[in-house]
């Protein structure tokens, strides 16, 4: 065979592939038109939460509306606040304890067109020391009869990072005029739900996250070796890599009981970061209706991580790596966390546009068991002093109506 | 522009037939993918995993709020559900 023939050859099969392209593409055009997707319901949901653990307890409220507009539009606006009260180990390591509050805002729109639905929202969050300012797109398709569901999504936050200091008169808090660091993140998300027997539903997810910028927290320090102290140590600012990137993926099931009504769920997530931090999750859930109009939940959580590659309880010397922290949520640890619920479903006959009403309570309780992060207000000699342990309860109280 | 030897066209005709081949496998999974495909759970069967217990995320505010506390104590974040918002950790 010559060269001519070779490329005439060659011209013939890009030719026929391009040929099953498009008819592959026309098919697709002229396929059948898909049943539609469904906009979320209407409800509306007051909620108070409080967490109580390690010396933090953090409270406030939280309401969120979604309601309709039109066939193909759904609004949802969100508030949350969180009111912060702080003795925590690190604060009492270094530092006063101190109050805060966090307020954040959220508002967000669905549009649905045939199968696929659209989602764009922004989220502004707001602390005496941090602004954080989030925008974030979702596309979101049915096919295959309604049996799958793919998910894409992006968020692009831009952060604010300040840092307070007590007025030296007055004593008052404010934020240190010569401080203000910028920290921009950016996700990348996947999902597809897929049915797979009339009992079984499973979701597959992936997220990509990056953040560039200050990712220290401005008031936390390490701790290093220093026999000129009474102690035996000392402390220093912390510093931080200017990025990081992270992944995650997990898988979940979810399952209608045959025998009964009731249903079980199964989560797994593997976590994986450039500090080195790789963790692991399982989440276990139980769900049963009863009495007519109640419905309890039980749930149970694993956590484990191991620790970033700059992390360190004690470091032998001030100056032991170019990055160095000592953040315990980056040592390695193991978390536990068991939690029940309980709702009630009420209709009432006097307001005829209320479809229903829930009254939920929940309750989980934190178990976290730290392997070289140290209790250093325990006192004792450096780096011997008892591992830190969390013990946490969060309570959630709300109100739910659909409308 | 030289002669390309017996065995040099022997190996281009190779490649062509795999390239042929993998057009047509490429093909015929497009098409494949244009047939409508007949759901094997039918939406008459869909009664159990229509009940509001079965919904992936039965209470959007308190999920959001639970993500939102994991979040801060843990060292991993993403892939669970939640939207981001900030740090709330200082």
């Amino acid at each position: 065979m010559g060269a001519a023939t070779a490329v005439a050859a060659r011209r013939r099969v890009a030719f026929g592939t391009l040929l099953a392209g498009a008819v592959a593409l026309a098919l697709a055009w002229v396929a059948p038109p898909a049943t539609a997707a469904v906009l979320p319901e209407d409800r509306a949901d007051v909620l108070y939460h409080r967490y109580d653990g390690g010396g933090v307890v953090v409270d406030g409220p939280s309401v969120l509306v979604r309601k309709k507009v039109g066939d193909k539009v759904s609004v949802v606006a969100n508030y949350f606040l969180d009111m912060v009260s702080s003795a925590s180990i690190d604060v009492l390591s270094t530092a006063s304890p101190f109050t805060d509050e966090r307020t954040q805002m959220s508002l967000g729109v669905d549009y649905l067109r045939g199968k696929t639905t659209y989602s764009i929202g922004y989220i502004d969050g707001e602390e005496s020391d941090y602004l954080a300012k989030t925008a974030y797109f979702n596309v979101s398709q049915d096919m295959f009869g309604d049996l799958t569901t793919i998910s894409l999504g992006f968020r692009r936050g831009m952060n604010e990072v300040f840092r307070n200091v007590k007025d030296p008169v007055t004593g008052a808090k404010q934020r240190d005029p010569s401080f203000q660091q910028d920290m921009d993140s950016r996700g990348w998300s996947a999902s597809l739900t897929q049915v797979l027997t009339r009992d079984l539903l499973g979701v597959v997810a992936y997220e990509l996250v990056t953040d560039e910028g200050y990712l220290n927290n401005p008031y936390r320090q390490i701790r290093y070796a220093d026999p000129t102290s009474p102690r035996g140590f000392s402390f220093a600012p912390e510093v931080y890599p200017r990025t990081k990137t992270s992944n995650s993926a997990s898988a979940r099931l979810k399952y209608s009981l045959p025998w009964w009504r009731a249903a079980v769920d199964g989560t797994y997530r593997f976590y994986t970061d450039t500090w080195g931090v790789q963790a692991h999750t399982v989440q276990l859930g139980y769900t049963q209706p009863a009495f007519g109009n109640w419905v309890f939940d039980a749930r149970y959580r694993y956590y484990t991580q191991n620790a970033a590659d700059f992390y360190r309880d004690l470091f032998p010397r001030r100056n032991t790596l170019n990055f160095q922290g000592r953040d315990k949520e980056l040592a390695t640890y193991t978390g536990n966390t068991i939690g029940v619920g309980a709702s009630w479903e009420f209709r009432v006959g006097r307001m005829p546009w209320l479809e229903k009403g829930t009254v939920n309570l929940r309750y989980d309780y934190m178990m976290v068991s730290y392997d070289d992060f140290r209790d250093v207000t325990a006192g004792g000699r450096a780096g011997t002093e008892p591992l830190y342990e969390l013990d946490a309860s969060i309570i959630q109280v709300f109100v739910s109506a659909w409308f | 522009m030289s002669t390309p030897t017996p065995d040099t066209a022997a190996q281009v005709s190779r490649a062509m037939r795999r390239f042929t081949g993998l057009a047509f496998a490429v093909a015929a999974l497009l098409l494949a993918g244009c047939k409508p495909i007949e759901p094997w759970v039918k939406p008459y069967e869909r009664e159990r995993l229509a009940d509001p217990i079965m919904a992936l995320e039965r209470d959007p505010v308190s999920g959001a709020y639970l993500d939102h506390v994991f979040e801060l104590r843990e060292g991993a974040r993403g892939a669970m559900g939640s939207a981001g918002g900030g740090c709330g950790c200082n």
